[in-house]
């Protein structure tokens, strides 16, 4: 009856006559209307109730991590942009600061503001689209998606002019980054960041208060605080539940322990709380921005002693994480003194989110399945490195 | 004015006798070859039925593209304006590659349903569009239980989603096919029972004597559609609503769910049994519009007594206007709602107002025949506003349990 093997995986009891024989498999993805990508579900559905979901990824794998061990630290450098393609910034500087921890390389201070500048931009990036591909997700036709790219769209020219690219924009360099910023960056920059402020609230009138959108996302996709923290969930997604953890205020990397900014937290973690989160996460990006366009101080882009050619980091290992827009991003080098790391491992944080998918379905329509999958926000090139 | 032994009227040129002059033409055409007559009234109606199909495919073509186009500007973008001049040609660049497609069966189909999913779909709309009164005096199938005959039609379409859905013998036409009929019998019933109101006051079946006797004008300026009395706009508003998820069209658009079931009953059809889906979907939407405009706006009636002089199929053509207008608005705007709260919203909303619109259309009956204006529109207020005023309230609670959320800020 089922031919599929993965199916077969799936459900490991099926005795004849039972239940299970009633059930409706369908494989949501790989292609798939909304499933951001290649990902795919494989659902036992009763009626339209989900029984069981088995998640299948690696229909994008790359081999990632297996090739950075091949070559030299800094030809990674541009890989770490295709892993979260809609933050590639954030990667850049979760691979910057492993290497830094792991070769002990100091970062100058304009570097460092330059760094915050460039990855509160990207979370504003990578949460203004999830507004829109959530929306898409249930049903709006994209029009709350076209709203969120016009706003992306002019971060992307800043992004343009200070990388060269829109959408792969490759920026951190180990010790600093690549270049100054260009002349006038900072005060474009600054009239975008007073501007956002307008758009923030034009999107949450037309779209928290939408009497479908709460029917759709109250009390849809919540699970425990203690299953969230032991399933390793990080992010807006914990964050959302009422945990307060953020890499940026419990292990403060890079200068973020000299802003003020705020954590915010929900009560019930469902799908509303964790679009909810995002705006007033973005808001509280719109202040680090703030200040860190202010305090910017002249100086050095990138470390001068750093060396960019022949770089032989020492033997060890390092961890290094930040905040990405998504969750944690850490990077684990293992170093045997070669110009190529002998272990290369990613934390991404839209495959560890992903971990609970089925938890958070199990019970509930399969049109809820699609906007849970979409709360959780996954880029499917992080997925599946 | 006779040319050859047949008369040829004048009259038959006047604007309002514009949408009939094919058919008289064809009739004139017939009797001056001397054919029998009864042959000249067979070409009538096969010329009146082309002037009907030909309209609305027309129209069909021209509503994808504008429909493309209001969706665009909605959402801050062009639309389509390569082909043609803004784009004008986009219907007929669709068309031609919608027929150079390859036409797919999946090998686990029944073939011949599958096939006949798509046109079971067009033709009960286009039969359904035969019975409206588009103008004065120009229906094209003056129907007694016209009103009858159009919800018989158009529940065939419900039959033609679930064969589609069935016979392409895949799992997401099933599930798009399942919701499909779920949904569409339970808004059959609010969409009859609201239209009932109407058939109570007129007291007709009949759609040209429906429109009849909404006219007239209240005080010399306000029109006497049903849309303006109390009940008239409480059945109005569920007719309107339960029209909209007849129609599939967003946001209760969920048997062909985009993001959810991937196309519905629609996902194993290619080529132009897909685009017959479309054909099919835009004429229900023209025919279920046009029969609300029928049945609520006063059909081919002019808002104001001034505009008496404009044809009377023109103000027809610009109520559906509107009313597309405001499915697209619709559309672009509401996020999809969940089946279960579809059908919540269909048998503890929707239903009761409906019903209620009954004993309040007896009502305002019985207090205008005795003369008196106020009292019916005092006796008949009460019996709308609190039904809907009550109904939403506790059907928000139910909707959705908090709307109000409150988050607090961690250092």
């Amino acid at each position: 009856m089922i031919s599929d093997p993965l199916l077969q995986q799936s459900s490991p009891v099926l005795e004849e006559g039972s239940d299970d024989d009633q059930l409706l498999r369908v494989s949501l993805g790989p292609q798939h209307p909304s499933t951001h990508g290649v990902f795919r579900m494989n659902v036992e559905l009763d009626g339209e109730t989900v029984v069981r979901l088995k998640p299948v990824f690696g229909y994008l794998h790359r081999n990632h991590e297996k090739i950075a061990e091949g070559q030299t630290y800094l030809s990674s450098m541009p890989f770490t942009d295709r892993l979260d393609y809609i933050c590639p910034l954030t990667n850049n500087w979760a691979y910057a600061h492993a290497v830094e921890k792991l070769a002990g390389i100091e970062v100058p201070e304009r570097a460092e503001y330059m760094r915050v500048i460039t990855a509160e931009l990207t979370r504003l990036i990578n949460h203004t689209a999830f507004a829109g591909f959530f929306l898409g997700d249930m049903g709006a036709w994209g029009s709350a998606l076209m709203y969120a790219f016009r706003e992306r769209e002019k971060i992307l020219d800043l992004f343009e002019d200070l990388t060269g690219a829109r959408m792969m924009s490759n920026f951190m360099r180990f010790g600093g980054c690549r270049n100054d910023l260009p002349d006038g960056w900072l005060e474009r920059c600054r009239a975008l960041v007073d501007n956002y402020e307008p758009f923030l609230d034009e999107m949450e009138m037309f779209l928290l208060g939408n009497e479908i959108l709460i029917a759709r996302t109250q009390d849809v996709g919540q699970l425990p605080k203690e299953t969230l923290i032991n399933g390793g969930i990080t992010g807006p997604m914990l964050r959302a539940a009422g945990v307060a953890y953020d890499i940026r205020k419990v292990d403060p990397y890079g200068i973020y322990d000299r802003f003020d900014f705020k954590m915010p937290l929900g009560e019930k973690g469902d799908c509303y709380d964790r679009l909810m989160i995002r705006f007033l996460e973005m808001r509280e990006s719109l202040k680090i921005l703030k200040q860190a366009i202010k305090d910017i101080p002249e100086g050095d882009f990138i470390a001068p002693k750093a060396k960019i050619r022949g770089f032989k980091p020492p033997v060890g290992e390092a961890y290094g994480r930040i905040e990405g827009p998504k969750g944690e991003l850490g990077f684990y080098l293992v170093s045997d003194g070669t110009p190529q790391p002998y272990r290369y491992r990613v934390r991404p944080p839209s495959f560890v989110n992903l971990t609970l998918l089925e938890e958070m379905c199990v019970g509930l329509d399969i049109a809820d399945v699609v906007i849970i999958l979409g709360s959780v926000d996954i880029v499917l090139g992080e997925v599946d490195r | 004015m006779m040319l050859g032994n047949v008369e040829f009227e004048m009259a038959w040129l006047a604007p309002e006798q514009w949408p009939r002059l094919p058919q008289h033409l064809v009739e004139w055409l017939v009797a001056l070859c001397g054919l029998p007559e009864w042959l000249v009234s067979i070409a009538g109606w096969f010329t009146s039925a082309g002037v009907v199909v030909g309209v609305f495919m027309g129209l069909f073509a021209l509503l994808s593209l504008i429909e493309r186009k209001t969706l665009a500007r909605v959402q801050n973008r062009y639309g389509p304006n390569r082909a043609g001049w803004f784009g004008i040609l986009q219907p007929v660049a669709d068309g031609i590659k919608m027929l150079t497609k390859e036409d797919i069966v999946p090998a686990k189909a029944d073939w011949l349903l599958h096939l006949l999913g798509p046109v079971l779909i067009v033709i009960p709309s286009i039969l359904a569009l035969g019975v409206i009164p588009y103008g004065q005096d120009w229906v094209p199938v003056p129907l007694e239980l016209g009103l009858v005959f159009f919800f018989a039609v158009g529940a065939m379409t419900e039959i033609a989603v679930f064969v589609a859905g069935w016979a392409s013998g895949s799992k997401f036409p099933m599930l798009g096919a399942m919701r499909a009929i779920s949904q569409m019998v339970s808004y059959e019933l609010p969409l009859i029972i609201s239209a009932l109101a109407v058939v109570m006051m007129s007291g007709t079946l009949s759609l040209p004597e429906i429109v009849e006797s909404q006219g007239g004008y209240t005080l010399g300026f306000l029109p006497q559609w049903n849309l303006f009395t109390p009940w008239g706009l409480s059945a109005g508003v569920v007719f309107f609503i339960a029209c909209i998820a007849e129609a599939n069209r967003c946001p209760f658009d969920l048997p062909e769910g985009e993001s959810e079931i991937v196309a519905g009953h629609m996902t194993e059809y290619s080529g132009f049994k897909y685009a017959l889906f479309f054909i099919g979907e835009y004429l229900g939407l023209f025919a279920i519009s046009a029969l609300g405009i029928t049945l609520f706006l006063g059909g081919w009636q002019s808002p104001l007594p001034i505009f008496d002089f404009l044809p009377s199929w023109l103000w027809f053509f610009a109520k559906l206007a509107v009313v597309i207008f405001i499915f697209l608005w619709i559309r672009a705007t509401f996020p999809r709602v969940r089946i279960d709260q579809l059908m919540r919203f269909a048998w503890l909303c929707l239903i009761p107002i409906a019903l209620l619109s009954l004993p309040t259309a007896a009502i305002w009956h019985y207090a205008n025949k005795a003369n008196n204006d106020i009292v019916a529109w005092i006796a008949t207020m009460p019996l709308v506003l609190i039904p809907w005023v009550v109904l939403t309230v506790l059907f928000n609670r139910r909707l959705s349990p908090a709307t109000t959320r409150t988050y607090h800020f961690a250092e």
